[in-house]
């Protein structure tokens, strides 16, 4: 029987068919790399940085679509925002992941919240949260 | 034919709705194991071969008998050469670490197949950083196929010892055992045989084999987790130390002395899974009673239906042979578009189980060019209804991943 709930939904299959920010970028100011072992995926996320404001970004690389999807929306919402309010939006996604988001929070995470089911598939958390974490580890550098 | 509904032996199955078809990972347990593992903490509970009192010998009895069951089921010469481990992983790191490390030495080769689990190919790489032996492939073509101009690339007068699946975790397909034995007797290699994926399957004989060591796990043939077998010749067997030591191994122990309990418990150190032991033989038992030609002809048929199935989807790639004989009930595919951990997401909202990834097989998936696939593994309690439900969600994988057809 085909289950709708399925939360491989519009948002997530569009993103995944059709990143906007799946390309290299010349003027990136960081890239690093993001792997998750557990469905192979292997992205690099590309920021330029300038006086803390995240001017662009892109990711290229291959993975599951939830990988995927997720690092493209996460770039749609943090570019053209300063480090710290990205910083912000990281910290509610990772919340929602654990299912712990206030609906209030998940709408700040726009088309974001269309991963919020994944909280109830924890073979797939790695996959939602790879580009989040990456985009962390960038910040740490 | 009017088939049995096997699924009724099986307490999960009857209660669960789920499409279980994640069997070459581990199967389902059938209520007969699951009772006799109770059994043995109800009635025969102490620690075997410890207590010198009437419970303590029942334990013992039970324990021994379980390994008697093995023996015959498998076709040992003596229950000595029958040794209870883990897991099949735990089995053949005794191997490498007792037989390898001790009689393999700088120059010699180790031959394992490139279809093999990780767990029968670490050990080797382990032994060959530790005794200087090489590790060598056997090559197979693109469907799992060892040929003899594959055998013949690999074997050369180095060859000490020659590890190899029975059936391949993959692909499904068997191994030429038969004619891998005759080589390594040619150089004078031994051959450890992972029957993992066999002895669910197929009748195993190590008399008729040939093989010098066999592992398996209990938990793919229905017995409980964490008990396991090591079949190895008596010979090697008796000149192998220890692989790991402690209670239960020793015949005397003084301050500069320790002598070894004889074959098989000089290398079983430690308390003893005895229940799980029990547990085994039932599972023995039961696998004898439904019997390898009916599970061979459940698996065969329903491997059909799905093949045939499969085939009308358009966009999917069978792994391995495109006979479905040559399958034992394991189907490897890949959506073309699709990532398998989200075919695999995607069946598991239909209630769907099965498996996606590598398989613990990198250097395989590497061969074949891809990543990982998705595996449905079928069972004799699988039903048609059962493959109905998986090509049903297979077939609407592309369009709920967003493809417009
Ligand atoms: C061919 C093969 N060998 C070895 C193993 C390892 O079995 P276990 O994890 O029970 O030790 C498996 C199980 O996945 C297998 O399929």
């Amino acid at each position: 029987m085909e289950n709708n709930r399925s939360f491989y939904n519009e948002i997530l299959t569009d993103h995944n068919l059709h990143p906007m920010h799946k390309h290299p970028l010349d003027t990136a100011t960081a890239s690093l790399e993001g792997v998750n072992p557990s469905c192979g995926d292997d992205i690099v996320l590309n920021l330029n940085i300038k006086d803390g404001v995240i001017t662009d970004g892109s990711f290229t690389g291959d993975g599951c679509a939830i990988s995927q999807a997720s690092a493209d929306i996460m770039l749609d919402l943090i570019i053209g925002k300063t480090v710290e309010e990205a910083e912000h939006l990281k910290d509610i996604f990772l919340k929602m992941i654990q299912g712990k988001a206030t609906d209030e929070e998940i709408e700040e995470l726009e088309e974001g919240g269309a991963l919020s089911d994944i909280s109830h598939m924890p073979a797939r958390v790695k996959c939602a949260v790879l580009g989040w974490h990456t985009f962390e580890n960038i910040l740490k550098e | 034919m009017q088939m049995k509904n096997f699924k009724e032996d099986f307490p999960l199955l009857r209660e669960n709705p789920v499409v279980y078809l994640d069997s070459a990972v581990t199967a389902q347990r059938p209520e007969s194991v699951i009772n006799s593992e109770m059994e043995f903490y109800q009635k025969y509970n102490a620690n075997p071969l410890r207590g010198l009192y009437d419970l303590g010998f029942k334990a013992t009895e039970c324990y021994e008998q379980s390994r008697e069951t093995v023996r015959k089921f498998i076709n040992a010469k003596s229950e000595r050469e029958i040794i209870f481990t883990r897991n099949a992983t735990e089995s053949l790191n005794l191997v490498a670490y007792s037989y390898g490390i001790n009689f393999l030495k700088k120059g010699d080769e180790i031959l394992v197949t490139i279809m093999e689990h990780h767990s029968n190919q670490l050990p080797w790489r382990a032994v060959a950083e530790k005794t200087g032996a090489a590790v060598k492939y056997i090559e197979c073509n693109h469907d799992g196929t060892i040929t003899e101009e594959h055998l013949k690339q690999a074997f050369s007068e180095r060859t000490k010892l020659v590890a190899v699946t029975h059936i391949s975790n993959v692909l499904g397909c068997k191994t030429p055992i038969k004619r891998i034995t005759e080589l390594a007797k040619e150089c004078g290699a031994v051959v450890v045989l992972d029957a993992s994926q066999s002895v669910p399957h197929i009748p195993v004989d190590v008399q008729s084999l040939d093989v010098d060591f066999l592992a398996f796990s209990g938990h793919k043939l229905m017995a409980p987790f964490g008990i396991g077998v090591l079949y190895g010749k008596e010979s090697l067997l008796e000149k192998m130390p220890p692989f790991l030591t402690g209670g239960e191994m020793i015949d005397s122990v003084t301050r500069d002395k320790v002598v070894y309990s004889d074959l098989p418990h000089k290398f079983e150190a430690g308390t003893v899974n005895a229940a799980g032991a029990w547990g085994l033989k039932t599972a023995i038992e039961y696998i004898q009673n439904v019997g390898y030609d009916t599970i061979g002809s459940i698996e065969e048929e329903l491997t059909k239906i799905a093949f045939d199935g499969l085939k009308q989807i358009p966009r999917i790639n069978i792994q391995g042979s495109s006979n479905p004989k040559e399958h034992c009930g394991i189907i490897s595919f890949t959506i073309d578009g699709v990532h398998p951990h989200d075919v695999s997401s995607i069946l598991d909202a239909d209630g769907i189980a099965v498996r996606a990834g590598h398989h613990c097989a990198q250097p395989l998936m590497e061969f074949l060019g891809i990543p990982s696939t998705t595996r449905a593994s079928i069972y004799f309690y699988n039903t048609k209804d059962d493959i109905d439900a998986f090509l049903n969600s297979v077939s609407s994988v592309r369009r709920r991943m967003g493809y417009g057809e």
